[in-house]
């Protein structure tokens, strides 16, 4: 039900692009209005999301110390890993975001007889990842080819990069292989690992399948059913100039594309996706680990209810005088 | 209360598994198992502290006496913490479900129940948020992994976030440094909205507040509790030494769990201190009312957290020390590392701490004013102002466990294990997966010190006890030592159960023991007054 309902819902997408465009002839409201719409829920939601966050405060200071703390200047501090400067902060993050530090480390646990209990190294998730996301932004970056009339030159050495193996015509993309690879690795991953099964839920699937789809009908409009490539660029620039045109002879696959590529916008804000927003605002992982030398202020901070001393010792005088203890009051 | 048979270490070893049932987890009906909880609160308790809902409550009945509004009020504070902590709202929105988490939790690893990966645990507080917080959640229910929250959510609520320790393991593998202990300590705050506590954690609560420590210690039963391991340093070194208390003007505030003046093995580690701090001529005192340096309120809310912990730095101001240095304990480092200095700061009636022995400042607690006294100690070693005999614990073969807070919470590793190296001749670590930052858990934190529980102390001590297991069969370990007053009570009854023949010690009892004190008799016994290596035969 979990892995059927959003498959299901990426198909009913194809063929409501399908029907809208090809059948009812509704390019206008495929092309222009929907692509509109998604960009405009992608980024007032995704801001709306980010300040929503902001707005609560970070009351401690909290980081993970993943390593050695600062301390005399005879112990080697780990400052990437648990970082007591702005300095070593950027670094963590840096490392976090680019190359996903923490799942670097990620470990299989093994039950065996005995019992003993085994911690083997576990990268296919860590790689998998970042070939996905890597693969994912190169693919966006390279479509900058279509977003304006001469292409740069850093897309073009992009896309000489990412062709560099010099296979087929038109030549074969590198991230379009990777970027398959990896999304079905994920979902393979999902539905064949028990315990990951059993935690995932639709929602998990769901963005899976749909970055499935717009890659597969993006290969297919690449390598094999043609669309008519000048005026997807024109329509493509026409949106982006806020002069939408419906040139003719576009492909109806290049609709199920964009309106693929619109769920995904729309979708992005009031999803799980919104982790690319988080991360920077993780305060494990974004806070210096210097809470000993550098008092941290919690904006909410009051005063409580406590026990004095005065009380306490009104509480224990006789006893604390017959053990011989010092007294405020005799 | 019943008693609560736990299972043989071979019993519980055989029937382990990582295996999911076949209903979805929110179709699974939780049931609250004999030997995985701990009693509910006494009335009494919560009532000292004004916590609401103050009753006796058993968790195995039917009822849980809950006020009418429940839902109400759980709602009301769960938005009341969202505003409130960014932690807790970005955490409950980004996890993505990859699984890196799953298998990193003691509890999970020793128990194989799903709901005790760090993510589910999470979820089952998530899936409630959705349904009410979410737009996604609200229309489209389940689909959108909501769920509305029942009793028998709450209850399960409840059962797992008393299952677990805080100790941020999961925190160390997940992509975006989320973070179970908090997600927990949230949990926590809003069943104690309505008085859903543990008597374990309540008990020592109500104790501290009135009293001053965890063990509900009068004045002249800590300054008893001290004089007795006087009197046993006595007998081992032939120095009587005679610490002060509640005195004013004394250059250092000593502040310790007090789990060190009461049971072994911690007692013998507080001797260590003593006599450290002896052999130093320190000029410092104890508090009989700052005389708990662990914090329990930790585990019930941040604000009987904050209640607790200002009596540190009252203490300190009310003597007119210039500084505090803390001794061995976990969560009570994260407290303060963390927390203190935000709750009940600024101290800036304090200095900052210079060691008098060797003119060390300790720069990186400028603020705190509060030093660890392994830091302490680890910079005298290293200054040569100790001596030290390392082959008086030569009967030892060791191994280190990093708490959890300490490494995770702050990064305190090197320093310990420096002191051990200067005071040891046998040491070895643990495998790499087990120590330091992704050290494991005794699997009795948090408050999880109960005996009524021991089934999942057990299960949870299971992945530290066999790294230990490794390191004795590899290296016939037979110390394991730490610095957290939890690990020395709890890692003992782990040991036992899981490696037989591995006993549990604090570092500062490794100083005493290799302490070489001015004017000492020949000594013919360790702290625990087993004879000294050679020395068997007297």
């Amino acid at each position: 039900m979990k892995i059927v309902l959003p498959l299901v819902a990426v198909i009913v997408l194809v063929v409501i692009a399908f029907a809208g465009v090809g059948i009812a002839g509704m390019q206008f409201l495929f092309g222009v209005l929907i692509p509109y719409a998604a960009i405009a829920v992608f980024i007032l939601g995704f801001i709306y999301r980010v300040i929503s966050w902001s707005r609560s405060p970070v009351p401690f200071s909290i980081p993970t110390t993943a390593g050695q703390m600062k301390s005399f200047p005879w112990i080697k501090q780990n400052k990437l890993d648990n970082p007591s400067s702005t300095l070593g902060v950027i670094g963590r993050m840096a490392l976090e975001v680019l190359l996903f530090r923490s799942l670097f480390r990620n470990t299989k646990t093994e039950l065996r007889d005995g019992p003993t209990i085994t911690y083997g190294s576990e990268k296919f998730l860590w790689i998998a990842g970042l070939a996905f996301h890597w693969s994912f932004l190169i693919i966006f970056i390279r479509h900058f080819r279509f977003f304006m009339q001469d292409v740069p030159l850093v897309i073009r050495m992009i896309e000489g990069l990412d062709s560099f193996l010099q296979i087929g015509v038109p030549l074969l993309y590198l991230t379009d292989v990777v970027l398959l690879g990896a999304v079905t690795f994920l979902v393979f991953r999902r539905l064949s690992m028990p315990l990951i099964k059993y935690i995932s839920l639709p929602a998990d699937y769901f963005p899976l399948f749909l970055i499935m789809g717009i890659a597969i009908t993006g290969i297919l409009m690449r390598y094999f059913t043609k669309v008519y490539i000048v005026g997807v660029k024109e329509l493509v620039i026409g949106l982006l100039s806020f002069q939408p045109v419906i040139p003719d002879g576009i492909g109806v696959i290049f609709y199920i594309h964009l309106f693929l590529v619109s769920t995904l916008l729309a979708y992005f804000p009031m999803s799980k996706l919104m982790h690319m927003g988080g991360v920077f605002l993780s305060p494990t992982r974004n806070m210096a680990n210097n809470s000993r030398a550098v008092r941290h202020v919690n904006p909410w901070n009051y005063p409580v209810h406590v026990h004095t001393y005065a009380e306490y010792e009104e509480e224990f005088r006789e006893k604390m005088k017959k053990a011989g203890l010092p007294v405020e009051k005799e | 209360m019943a008693k609560v048979t736990t299972p043989k270490p071979a019993e519980l070893a055989e029937a382990l598994e990582y295996t999911t049932p076949k209903t979805e987890w929110m179709d699974t009906p939780t049931v609250i198992k004999p030997g995985t909880f701990c009693w509910g609160a006494k009335g009494k308790n919560l009532g000292i502290v004004e916590f609401p809902n103050a009753r006796d409550w058993t968790p195995t009945e039917e009822d849980w006496k809950l006020p009418e509004n429940w839902q109400e009020i759980f709602f009301k504070g769960m938005k009341d913490l969202l505003g409130k902590y960014r932690s807790f709202k970005v955490f409950m929105d980004i996890c993505v479900r990859c699984g890196a988490c799953a298998d990193k939790c003691h509890f999970f690893i020793g128990s194989g129940d799903p709901k005790n990966m760090p993510v589910l645990r999470a979820e089952l507080l998530r899936s409630v948020y959705r349904n009410d917080f979410t737009m996604a959640g609200k229309i489209l229910g389940k689909i959108a992994g909501a769920r509305p929250l029942t009793i028998d959510v709450l209850k399960e609520l409840w059962y797992y976030f008393y299952q677990c320790t805080e100790c941020r393991r999961c925190s160390l593998f997940c992509p975006y440094g989320i973070d179970t202990a908090e997600i927990t300590m949230m949990g926590r705050e809003l069943l104690n909205l309505f008085g859903l506590n543990t008597d374990w954690i309540s008990g020592p609560v109500a104790n501290c507040y009135m009293k001053g420590n965890h063990l509900g210690l009068e004045p002249h039963a800590i300054m008893n509790s001290i004089e007795g391991m006087v009197d046993d340093i006595e007998t081992i070194t032939g120095l009587r030494i005679s610490p002060s208390f509640n005195r004013k003007g004394a250059e250092i505030l000593f502040v310790t769990p007090s789990g060190d003046l009461f049971a072994d093995p911690g007692t013998y580690t507080c001797m260590g201190y003593m006599m450290l701090f002896h052999e130093l001529g320190l000029d410092y005192t104890w508090s009989t009312y700052a005389s708990e340096g662990g914090n329990f309120g930790f585990f019930t809310s941040n604000e009987m957290a904050k209640r607790l912990n200002s009596k540190i730095y009252a203490e300190a101001k009310r003597l007119g020390v210039k500084y505090i240095i803390g001794g061995e304990c976990g969560h009570m480092w994260r407290v303060i590392t963390q927390y203190m200095d935000t709750w009940n700061g600024p101290a800036d009636f304090l200095e900052v701490p210079v060691s008098p022995i060797t003119g060390t400042r300790f720069e990186n607690s400028k603020s705190t004013k509060m030093i660890h006294v392994a830091e302490f100690t680890a910079d005298l070693i290293k200054n040569n102002k100790l001596k030290l005999d390392p082959s008086r614990n030569d009967n030892l073969i060791l191994t280190y466990h990093d708490s959890c807070n300490t490494a995770r919470g702050m990064g305190l590793m090197d320093e310990p294990r420096y002191i051990i190296n200067n005071v040891c001749n046998n040491f070895h670590e643990m495998p790499e997966n087990t120590i330091r930052e992704q050290t494991f858990c005794c699997g009795s934190g948090t408050g999880l010190n109960a005996s009524e529980n021991m089934e999942l102390r057990m299960r949870g001590g299971l992945p530290r006890a066999n790294a230990v297991k490794f390191v004795r069969e590899k290296h016939g370990v037979n110390m394991l030592a730490n610095i957290c007053a939890i690990d020395r009570a709890t890692l003992s009854a782990s040991m036992d159960y899981w490696v037989p023949g591995v006993g549990v010690t604090g570092v500062h009892e490794l100083v005493a023991n290799a302490l070489i004190m001015k004017g000492e008799k020949e000594r013919e016994t360790n702290m625990r007054g087993d004879p000294l290596p050679g020395k068997e035969g007297n």
